[in-house]
């Protein structure tokens, strides 16, 4: 009897350590499956993604303004078409919002030549092109600055010798590319006097290297994207047709 | 001392026998292999179609609807797989502006991803929007350094979760970038952000020593490194933690060929992992777990 009872204790603990039998990692395998044409697609999701895509496309589709050429960020050195008419919408869009709320009225507008992310091809603009131009969801934001902040995105313009989407201020750099004059409407820029700047949340935040936006003395959130912006624009203009101009110019002599 | 001898070995065979009927099998156990699938994406954007055949970069590359069927073939293969997904789902195509990230998620449902961590894009509708979408998605967000609980998703993301796939327990923690600088504060209001490696310390000791995890793996989406030592990345957290056997990465939309064999912080070999960007790829890694006491004797080996 006792025996008995001594096997089946033993036999538990037999079955326990048995149990306690742990797995262990052994071996590890790690590779990369490239998502190609050669592999099969899903019937279901297929046809789960279709209707939506065809709305998409019906949307993405619809004419709203035509293009005379082809614009792209390349055609100009220090300042370009499609820059100017990106600076210029901003500036024509926003102000009435901005001066309807505030009283104020925006001075200059600053935006980044990385933040064109396509050109605009000849023919129909449709809603498509918004949204090539401008996939982010960047809203515009208007920064009251003193004049001694904006000499600083000046500085920034002339040492970056970039074609960085400007509107309201006029800049000529000498041969050797020094800033020669810098005005806005057509008065020097005054250390103290305050000024109103259009530019989107992203730069404001300090990207593409603009830390000139702060310090400042007011942020105004304009709640509208910057896509919206160029939507709206097409919408109401039949034709675009924008040119480089002499906004921003290096001088030959 | 004879007699014990005999004693010993005459219970031995009684309990040999009784054991029979209490269930013989669990012996079998003793030679048992378990393989674990992990398949990830990160960094999707909104990319449900492929690109097309003009595209500059990523020629007829991606698409939901291959992904999904690739997924398919390897959970038949392998039943104890786990899907998922490092954040940044959002934003990237006209998907995301018209429908605000519905038909990410109701895809990824479809594809039975297991859980997701938040990307700073998945705040470009706001916290609101975010939050507006999680009916659409039926995976778990996992994100143990975002301190949600002044915001609209308070307890409706985890820190982390425990999955069992025959036996073994995998527990899965989130890892979100630092928003201050990145995002809006309009768009993550009160998310309240956390030091992401004294998280992941945190983090792999609960999931080894209360959950008593086998595997323990980090949804990331830090970024798989910077010049800067002090913004934390994939890599710090790799070398600074221990337990972590895996760590899958986003944000920096790094394409590694193979993933990447790390030293933790006991100089143990882990596995640091990206898979790109925009649905172009699934990384895949197998675990392989096994009982056999001359295989787990001879260490674990990394095939990358």
């Amino acid at each position: 009897m006792k025996l008995k009872l001594f096997s089946l204790l033993l036999a538990i603990t037999l079955l326990a350590s048995c149990k306690q039998e742990k797995q262990q990692l052994v071996k590890i395998e790690g590779v990369l499956i490239p998502i190609s044409d050669s592999l099969k697609t899903n019937p279901e999701i297929e046809d789960y993604i279709k209707p939506y895509r065809e709305h998409l496309n019906k949307e993405l589709d619809s004419v709203l303004s035509y293009s005379k050429e082809t614009y792209t960020k390349k055609d100009g050195d220090l300042n370009t078409a499609i820059g100017n008419l990106f600076a210029d919408a901003i500036l024509e869009q926003t102000n009435p919002i901005f001066n309807k709320r505030t009283g104020k009225n925006i001075d200059l507008v600053m935006f980044n030549h990385g933040g064109i992310r396509s050109h605009i091809s000849k023919g129909n603009i449709t809603t498509r092109t918004a949204y090539e131009i401008m996939p982010f969801e960047n809203k515009v934001v208007v920064i009251s600055l003193k004049g001694s902040q904006v000499n600083k995105l000046v500085e920034y313009l002339v040492s970056r010798h970039r074609a960085h989407p400007i509107s309201g201020l006029k800049l000529v750099l000498d041969k050797e590319g020094g800033l020669k004059e810098a005005s806005m409407h057509g008065e020097p820029i005054e250390d103290a006097k305050t000024y109103y700047v259009a530019t989107n949340d992203y730069l404001y935040n300090g990207g593409d290297g603009m830390d000139f936006f702060k310090p400042n003395d007011t942020v105004y959130s304009m709640d509208y994207k910057i896509r919206n912006v160029l939507l709206d624009y097409f919408i109401k203009t039949d034709t675009i047709a924008p040119v480089v101009d002499d906004r921003f110019i290096q001088l030959e002599n | 001392m004879k007699r014990r001898d005999f004693l010993n070995r005459a219970t031995a065979a009684t309990a040999f026998i009784s054991l029979g009927s209490l269930g013989l099998q669990s012996f079998s156990l003793g030679q048992k292999t378990t393989k674990i699938t992990i398949l990830h994406t990160n960094d999707v954007h909104s990319h449900i179609d492929p690109f097309g055949p003009e595209d500059g970069r990523n020629p007829n590359k991606g698409g939901v609807a291959r992904r999904a069927s690739l997924i398919d073939t390897i959970r038949k293969e392998n039943p104890n797989t786990l899907l998922l997904d490092a954040g940044d789902i959002f934003q990237g195509t006209p998907y995301f502006n018209y429908y605000g990230g519905e038909l990410e998620f109701k895809l990824m449902s479809k594809m039975k991803y297991d859980a997701a961590t938040i990307g700073n894009h998945d705040f470009d509708n706001g916290i609101d929007g975010l939050y507006a979408q999680l009916p659409h998605a039926s995976f778990q967000f996992l994100s143990a350094n975002y301190n949600f609980k002044n915001t609209i998703m308070d307890t409706h993301v985890k820190p982390y979760q425990v999955f069992v796939k025959e036996g073994i327990k995998i527990g899965v923690f989130g890892l979100g970038i630092k928003l201050e600088g990145l995002v809006d504060k309009a768009m993550y209001k009160e998310t309240e952000y956390l030091d992401p490696i004294e998280t992941a310390q945190e983090m792999s000791r609960i999931l080894k020593e209360n959950e008593k995890c086998d595997l323990v793996i980090c949804l990331s989406h830090l970024g798989y490194h910077y010049n800067h030592d002090f913004i934390p990345s994939d890599l710090t957290v790799a070398k600074k933690t221990k337990n972590i056997d895996l760590i899958i990465g986003g944000h920096t939309h790094t394409f590694l060929p193979k993933p990447t064999v790390v030293k933790n912080l006991e100089d143990q070999n882990m596995l640091v992992n990206q898979v790109g960007c925009y649905g172009i790829n699934l990384g895949k890694i197998d675990f392989y777990f096994d009982s056999d006491k001359n295989k787990i004797a001879e260490g674990k080996s990394i095939v990358v």
